[in-house]
């Protein structure tokens, strides 16, 4: 299996505890979480601040003098000490103030805050992360499933080769191949996500198509493999022997008996793949163009624009952080087993 | 020789046989392909952006560079860079879980306290912030794909670790007094190496789709390099013009990804592992 760890509950021992369970639970994994977002900050900080390299000269890239430099790093308040900056870094963050764009102000001169220039890009990559995912719960326990029912047959080796070969290709080659086939040979979509300012994704849902696909190749292949290898192991064990010996549909054992076991192990390698894709959405949008945070923060790299990289990278880390906690907290909802488990 | 024969029974399985062939055949398309380019892979040829034909099999590129001769040369960059990166992360996993698992000391929570960091953080975008901390550099990338593996490696280590020390012979050796490297050298790596190594070929996976993407971001190798997932990015504006300098890189990634899978999935289930363990490079 994968080598996440499954929850830890040992802990949130039932009987000698008033509170809910849960509730337990909930606050350790999320106190945890918080921990971990506060060194991971350190480290985003010290991965962009410490190394060498410098704001100021990318600001003012080639045409940079000494008095130029010294001039935007006051500014910028670069001569301060690391530790300082740190924390007026984190206390601004964590009352919204992202900080300001050094791309950006070296554009219009002005400082242009970070928060402005984000929503509506996070809202762009929101809509592309929620119909990725809305395709790939039902996709993969479907095809899972499926190709479990007929293990060994055709159908399912087909499935199985297929899976195999869409998981060994990066975002950027499954998009690029089908840009050059669906819409270069074929020319039935847009290649590249061309919106003018102003108009949203939802004015143009065409240019969704191609990306929501790549993103769905690789993590699609993954999860129909762990549900049908869990929907297998299921259907080999003895009480659906017992269902099928009494009668029953083969429908029925399959649908009401075995897939609720399946289920569990299931969500939890979806809620990981839906993390992966945290790192597959960079790549796509940028492949196509699409206008979401992802694409940004590729251009704010390139640029190295260090406040735009550290408070976007942030968020990132944030969410994906809180869909770790999310995941163990669906498992442990779907597999009551966990809750009391020591 | 019966050991290195059960080693490589995952050859003789079909799909394990498919992706040896394929992989071997890629190696030699890369290892040979520089000989046989029928011009420099930097220099600029013909007219920009010309389709297949004309001299040039497979047309040229934006700048007028031969794109056959670009993608002879372009794989040794991808296929060195991540064998490098896979060997060195599993050289400071080792190190760390083999002292992790060994010490009883503070030192094992601390390690593993670090580790568990660095797998909060999603690969690509501790790249990325090293990319804008340190520069676009090869050293910079491959010590960075580097770092991505170690954490899921030292863990491994250290359980496989912990699990060898109570044995006899590690307590008869600390029994005569040898030194502590030397326990750890002689008398425990070689016993957790097997464990660690079964998913190095699913780790090379990683390293190369990992390495490939931040290639085709544009923040790892650098212009003019020939380097497929570079050669992807650099193409992607003549696309309509001049698909075949997209195609090609892109087809060869493909196949080499899909190759080298192959055989790591082979290796996995022939030791009873299975490919969906970790996917890394998401």
């Amino acid at each position: 299996m994968t080598e996440v760890a499954a929850p830890d509950l040992a802990v949130v021992d039932a009987p000698r505890r008033r509170r809910h369970p849960l509730a337990g639970f909930l606050v350790r994994r999320a106190a945890a979480a918080v921990a971990t977002l506060f060194v991971v900050s350190i480290l985003l900080f010290a991965g962009t601040n410490v190394l060498p390299g410098d704001v100021a000269s990318a600001v003012l890239g080639r045409d940079s003098t000494p008095a130029g430099l010294a001039e935007i790093r006051k500014e910028l308040h670069l001569n301060r000490p690391t530790a300082e900056r740190y924390w007026d870094w984190l206390s601004g963050f964590v009352r919204g103030d992202l900080g300001s764009s050094v791309a950006g102000q070296a554009v219009s001169g002005e400082p242009t805050p970070i928060s402005g220039l984000i929503g509506e890009r996070a809202k762009n990559t929101a809509v592309l992360a929620l119909c990725t995912v809305l395709l790939l719960v039902p996709l993969s326990i479907a095809f899972g499933v499926y190709s479990a029912t007929r293990a060994g047959r055709p159908v399912d080796h087909a499935i199985t080769t297929f899976s195999l070969g869409a998981i060994s290709l990066p975002e950027f080659v499954t998009g690029t191949l089908l840009i050059l086939l669906v819409a270069q040979w074929l020319g039935w979509l847009p290649g590249v996500s061309l919106i003018s300012i102003g108009d949203t994704v939802f004015t143009h849902p065409s240019i969704l198509v191609l990306p929501v696909l790549t993103l769905l190749a690789a993590s699609l292949a993954q999860t129909i493999r762990m549900v049908r290898a869990g929907m297998l192991e299921v259907l080999r064990s003895e009480y659906i022997e017992w269902a099928r010996l009494s009668g029953h549909r083969e429908r029925d054992v399959v649908l009401r008996y075995a897939l609720r076991n399946a289920l569990g192990p299931t969500v939890q390698v979806i809620a990981l793949n839906v993390q992966w894709l945290v790192g597959g959405i960079v790549v796509t949008e940028y492949v196509f163009g699409y206008p979401g945070l992802g694409q940004a923060l590729v251009q704010a790299v390139s640029a190295r624009d260090v406040p735009y990289v550290l408070s976007v990278g942030m968020l990132i880390a944030i969410v994906y952080i809180s869909l770790n906690v999310l995941a163990d907290l669906l498992v442990v909802l779907l597999v009551p087993k966990l809750r009391t488990a020591q | 020789m019966t050991a290195i024969a059960a080693r490589m029974r995952f050859a003789r399985t079909g799909s394990g046989r498919v992706g040896v062939t394929a992989t071997l055949l890629l190696l030699a398309l890369i290892l040979i392909g520089p000989l046989v380019a029928p011009h420099d892979p930097a220099a600029i040829v013909g007219i920009p952006l010309q389709r297949p034909g004309s001299g040039f099999l497979l047309g040229t590129d934006g700048l007028g560079r031969d794109v056959l001769s670009r993608v002879l040369w372009g794989g040794r960059s991808i296929i060195a860079l991540s064998v490098v990166a896979t060997g060195l992360a599993y050289l400071v996993g080792l190190a760390i879980g083999l002292v992790a698992g060994y010490t009883r000391s503070l030192l094992d929570p601390v390690l593993m306290r670090a580790m568990d960091v660095l797998l909060a953080v999603p690969p690509l975008l501790f790249l990325l912030v090293l990319a804008t901390g340190a520069g676009h550099s090869v050293v910079v990338l491959v010590l960075g794909v580097a770092t991505v593996h170690v954490p899921s490696i030292a863990r491994i280590v250290r359980a496989a670790t912990q699990s060898v020390v109570v044995r006899g012979y590690v307590e008869a050796a600390v029994a005569r007094g040898e030194r502590t490297h030397s326990i750890l050298a002689r008398e425990i790596l070689p016993n957790v190496l097997g464990t660690v190594l079964a998913d190095a070929g699913i780790r090379l996976t990683g390293s190369i789709l990992i390495l490939a993407s931040v290639n085709f971001l544009g923040l790892g190798l650098q212009p003019p390099r020939a380097d497929w997932a570079l050669m992807i990015s650099e193409n992607r504006g003549g696309i309509t013009l001049q698909p075949w300098a997209v195609a090609a890189p892109a087809l060869l990634i493909a196949f080499l990804t899909v190759a080298v899978n192959l055989v790591a999935d082979a290796i996995a289930r022939s030791l009873g592992t299975s490919l969906d363990r970790r996917r890394i490079a998401r």
